[in-house]
C-alpha cells in the first residue's frame, strides 16, 4: 500500500503556479526525498500533503485519507516538522514535548515511556529542564523531531529539516531517521542538499513546481542525458573559462580542481577538449568519463530545463 | 475539545508568568494608571497662581483683592508695581491670572460711579482659563451686591438686603465634584482594553513569528480550540485587572461603588468579547509583533479619545458623535460609571449592555472567520 499518493496535484497563488500537476507515489516504510532549489515548490507541496493548505485542483491521499475531505483523519496520523522548528523558546524541553502530547491527545498511560524513548534516541535526556530557546541548532532540531513523533505517526513530513544545522548534527539526524524506518514510519523529506538526497530510498527532483525526475538515486542518475567527462587541472579557473568559451554546445561545470563537461557525444568532445587545453598550453589530466553524481544530474537537468524554456 | 483548550491555557499561563516583563504589564501597569488618574489627572481648578497689580492701593481696592485671595481658587503669588512685569509673568508662565485695579478705583466707588476691574488670564489652556473667568465673575458679582446693599443702607439709614433669588446647587452622584470619582472607574475600561488588545494580538502573532502556528495547525486542534486557547487566558487576566483596579479605587481612593458588582462583571464579559475580537482581528492583519503593536495603538487611541473618557461626546461634531456609536468603550464607560457612581442597574443600563453584547458577538464571529482564512 502507498503511504502517499498524489494525482495531478496543483496549487496556484494568484498568477504563480507553485505546484504543477504533481503525481507521485510514496511506498510505506521508505524515505522519499523531494529535492529542488529554493522556491521550487517544496514547502507548498509539504503544506498540501499535511492538509494545512487546500490544493487548487487535483487530489492527494496520505495514509489512505484524502487531504481535503478527510483532513482531520490525516492530522492524527502524521508528524510534521516545518522549516522553523516550531518550538516555544520560553518553554523547557519537557514542557514542549508535553504540550504537543496534550494537543495530540496522547494518553497519560504509556506517555512517559514514549517520552523517555524519544529523549533517549535524540540524546536530549540530560537537557530535559532546559528552555528550548537555549538549545543549540542541532538540539532544537532533534527536539522538533521528538515533538513531531510524540503521537507515533505513520507518516513523517520533514521540511528542510537540516537547514542551517552543522554537519555532525546532520549526520546524527539521519541516523535517527534510519532508526525510524525500522519502526515502519514513512518519511517524506524535502531538501536542497544533494548529499542528503543520496540517502533517500527514492527521490523526486522538483523545479518550478514540476517533477523533472523520479526514482531511486541510481535511477535518477541514469536519466542524465549524455555522459560526464572529468578533467583534473591545477589552474582550473582559466581552463574552465576557456572550455566554456570553446565548447558552446556542451555544459561545463567547475568543481574545485575538477572540470565536468556534460555531453551527448563523449568521444568527440574528449579529443576536442584535450586539444583545446594542449593548444593553450594548460597542463591537465586527460578527460575521462565518470559516473554522474546527483549534483551533476541536478545541474544538467536544470540547465536543460532552462534551455528548453528559453527556446519556447 | 475541553482537554485541548485546557492545555492551551496552561501553556499560555506558563509563558506569561515566566516573563517578568509580562507580570509588570499585567499587574503594575493598571496600578500605576489608577494612581496617575487618581492623583495627578484632575480637572478641578484650584489654587491658581495669581498676580495683583493694584495701581489704586486704597482701602477699597485692598478689600477687593482680599475677596479673591480669600478663596481657595486664587493664590496671590506676587504684587506687581510696573506694567512690564505683567507680560513677563505671563510669558514665563509664573502666574495664570492677573488682577489689575486702576488708579481711582476707590474714588470712583465712593463717588457712586461704576469702576472697572481688569482680569487677565493665560488663555493657552482654554479650559482652565474659562473656569478661572467663571470664578472671577462669581466673586465680582457677589462683591458688587454687597457694595450695592451697603449703599442702600447709607441712603436709607438702615441696613437693607434687597430681595433676591438664592441658588442652591447640589451635584448628585459626586457631591464634592471630585475628578477621581469620574476617572478611576474609567481607568478600568481603558486598561482592560489596552491589556487584552495587546496581549491577544501579540500572543497570536508571536506564534506566527516563531513558526509554532504552522506546527499547531498540523495537529488535530481545531481553529475554534486554538482561538479559545488564545483568548480565554487574556479574558481572565482582563477580569483580574478589573478586580485589581476596583480594589485600589475603592479602598485607596475611596471611590464609591454603589451598584451591583455582578452586573459589573457581566458587562466586563461582554466588553471583553469586543476587545478580544479586535485583538484577534489585528493578529490576522499583522505578520510581526511590531505591526501588531502599531495596529493596536492605531485602534486604541481613537477609541479612548472618542469614548467620553476625558472629553464629553456631546461636545464633539455631530459626524464624530455618530462614529462613537461604533466604539465599545463608549458603552462600557456608561455602564462602569453608572454602576460605580449612580448605583443604577440593568433596567437603565440595558441598552449599553445589549450594544456591547451585539458588538462582541459580531467582532468575535468576524475575527474567527478571518482567522481561519489567514492562519495558514
Amino acid at each position: 500500500m502507498s503511504a502517499i499518493r498524489t494525482s495531478k496535484l496543483k496549487k496556484t497563488f494568484d498568477e504563480v503556479v507553485a505546484v504543477d500537476d504533481l503525481t507521485i507515489t510514496v511506498t510505506e516504510g521508505e524515505i522519499f526525498g523531494l529535492v529542488g532549489p529554493d522556491g521550487a515548490g517544496k514547502t507548498t507541496t509539504m503544506r498540501l500533503l499535511t492538509a494545512i493548505m487546500e490544493p487548487t485542483s487535483g487530489d492527494a491521499w496520505v495514509a489512505g485519507f484524502h487531504v481535503v475531505k478527510e483532513a482531520e483523519a490525516i492530522k492524527e496520523r502524521i508528524g510534521y516538522m516545518s522549516q522553523k522548528f516550531g518550538l516555544y523558546p520560553d518553554l523547557s524541553v519537557m514542557e514542549n514535548i508535553n504540550f504537543y502530547a496534550d494537543i495530540y491527545g496522547v494518553p497519560r498511560k504509556g506517555r512517559s515511556k514514549r517520552i523517555d524513548e524519544l529523549l533517549a534516541f535524540s540524546n536530549l535526556t540530560p537537557f530535559k529542564q532546559r528552555l528550548a530557546g537555549n538549545l543549540s541548532g542541532g538540539m532544537k532540531q532533534k527536539l522538533g523531531l521528538a515533538c513531531a513523533l510524540i503521537h507515533t505517526p505513520k507518516v513523517l513530513f520533514l521540511d528542510e529539516p537540516t537547514n542551517g544545522v552543522d554537519p555532525v548534527s546532520r549526520r546524527d539526524f539521519w541516523r535517527i531517521l534510519y532508526q525510524l524506518l525500522r519502526e515502519k514510519v514513512t518519511i517524506f523529506v524535502s531538501t536542497a542538499y544533494l548529499d542528503e538526497a543520496e540517502r533517500c530510498n527514492r527521490l523526486g527532483l522538483i523545479y518550478k513546481g514540476q517533477i523533472l525526475a523520479l526514482g531511486t538515486p541510481d535511477e535518477v542518475k541514469q536519466i542524465m542525458p549524455g555522459a560526464i567527462l572529468e578533467i583534473r587541472v591545477a589552474d582550473s579557473r582559466k581552463a574552465y573559462q576557456l572550455l566554456k568559451k570553446e565548447l558552446r554546445e556542451e555544459s561545463v561545470g567547475l568543481f574545485g580542481e575538477r572540470i565536468h563537461i556534460v555531453t551527448r557525444d563523449p568521444q568527440k568532445v574528449e579529443s576536442e577538449a584535450a586539444k583545446i587545453l594542449q593548444d593553450a598550453g594548460i597542463d591537465a589530466s586527460a578527460p575521462r568519463p565518470i559516473e554522474p553524481s546527483l549534483e551533476d544530474v541536478f545541474v544538467s537537468v536544470l540547465a536543460e530545463q532552462e534551455r528548453s524554456e528559453q527556446a519556447r | 475539545m475541553f482537554e485541548r483548550i485546557k492545555h492551551m491555557l496552561i501553556k499560555e499561563f506558563i509563558q506569561i508568568f515566566r516573563d517578568p516583563k509580562m507580570k509588570g504589564v499585567i499587574f503594575l501597569m493598571p496600578v500605576i494608571q489608577v494612581l496617575v488618574f487618581g492623583y495627578a489627572v484632575t480637572t478641578d481648578v484650584k489654587h491658581v497662581a495669581t498676580a495683583v497689580y493694584d495701581q489704586d492701593n486704597s482701602p477699597a481696592s485692598r478689600e477687593l483683592v482680599s475677596r479673591f485671595a480669600g478663596t481657595e481658587y486664587f493664590d496671590v503669588a506676587e504684587y506687581i508695581y510696573h506694567e512690564g512685569r505683567v507680560t513677563e509673568l505671563l510669558d514665563h508662565g509664573k502666574v495664570r491670572a492677573i488682577i489689575r485695579i486702576r488708579e481711582g478705583y476707590g474714588d470712583d466707588l465712593r463717588a457712586g460711579k461704576t469702576p472697572q476691574l481688569q482680569v487677565i488670564v493665560d488663555g493657552t489652556d482654554s479650559n482652565t482659563a474659562g473656569t478661572v473667568l467663571d470664578y472671577t465673575t462669581d466673586i465680582t458679582r457677589e462683591y458688587s451686591k454687597q457694595v450695592l446693599s451697603r449703599r442702600y443702607a447709607r441712603l436709607q439709614g438702615q441696613p437693607v438686603d434687597p430681595p433676591r433669588v438664592v441658588l442652591d446647587t447640589r451635584p448628585w452622584f459626586n457631591a464634592n465634584l471630585e475628578s477621581r470619582n469620574f476617572y478611576v472607574p474609567g481607568v478600568i475600561a481603558i486598561i482592560v482594553m489596552l491589556i487584552t488588545l495587546m496581549l491577544t494580538s501579540m500572543a497570536v502573532v508571536r506564534e506566527k513569528e516563531i513558526g509554532t502556528m504552522e506546527q499547531i495547525m498540523v495537529t488535530p486542534i481545531t481553529p475554534a480550540e486554538f482561538i479559545l486557547g488564545k483568548t480565554v487566558p487574556f479574558a481572565l487576566i482582563g477580569i483580574a485587572d478589573v478586580i485589581l483596579v476596583t480594589v485600589v479605587g475603592v479602598f485607596w481612593f475611596e471611590v464609591p461603588i454603589r451598584g451591583n458588582l455582578a452586573l459589573l462583571f457581566l458587562a466586563t464579559g461582554f466588553y471583553l468579547m469586543t476587545t478580544l475580537g479586535v485583538g484577534l482581528l489585528i493578529s490576522t492583519v499583522s505578520d510581526t509583533q511590531q505591526q501588531a503593536m502599531m495596529s493596536t495603538f492605531f485602534f486604541y487611541f481613537p477609541a479612548v479619545l472618542l469614548s467620553g473618557f476625558m472629553f464629553p461626546i456631546a461636545n464633539m461634531p455631530e459626524s464624530v458623535q455618530w462614529l462613537t456609536y461604533l466604539n465599545p468603550l463608549r458603552y462600557f464607560l456608561v455602564v462602569v460609571r453608572g454602576i460605580f457612581l449612580k448605583g443604577i442597574g440593568p433596567l437603565i443600563l440595558w441598552p449599553q449592555m445589549a450594544a456591547l453584547l451585539v458588538m462582541g458577538l459580531i467582532t468575535l464571529w468576524f475575527a474567527s472567520k478571518r482567522f481561519k482564512k489567514t492562519s495558514v
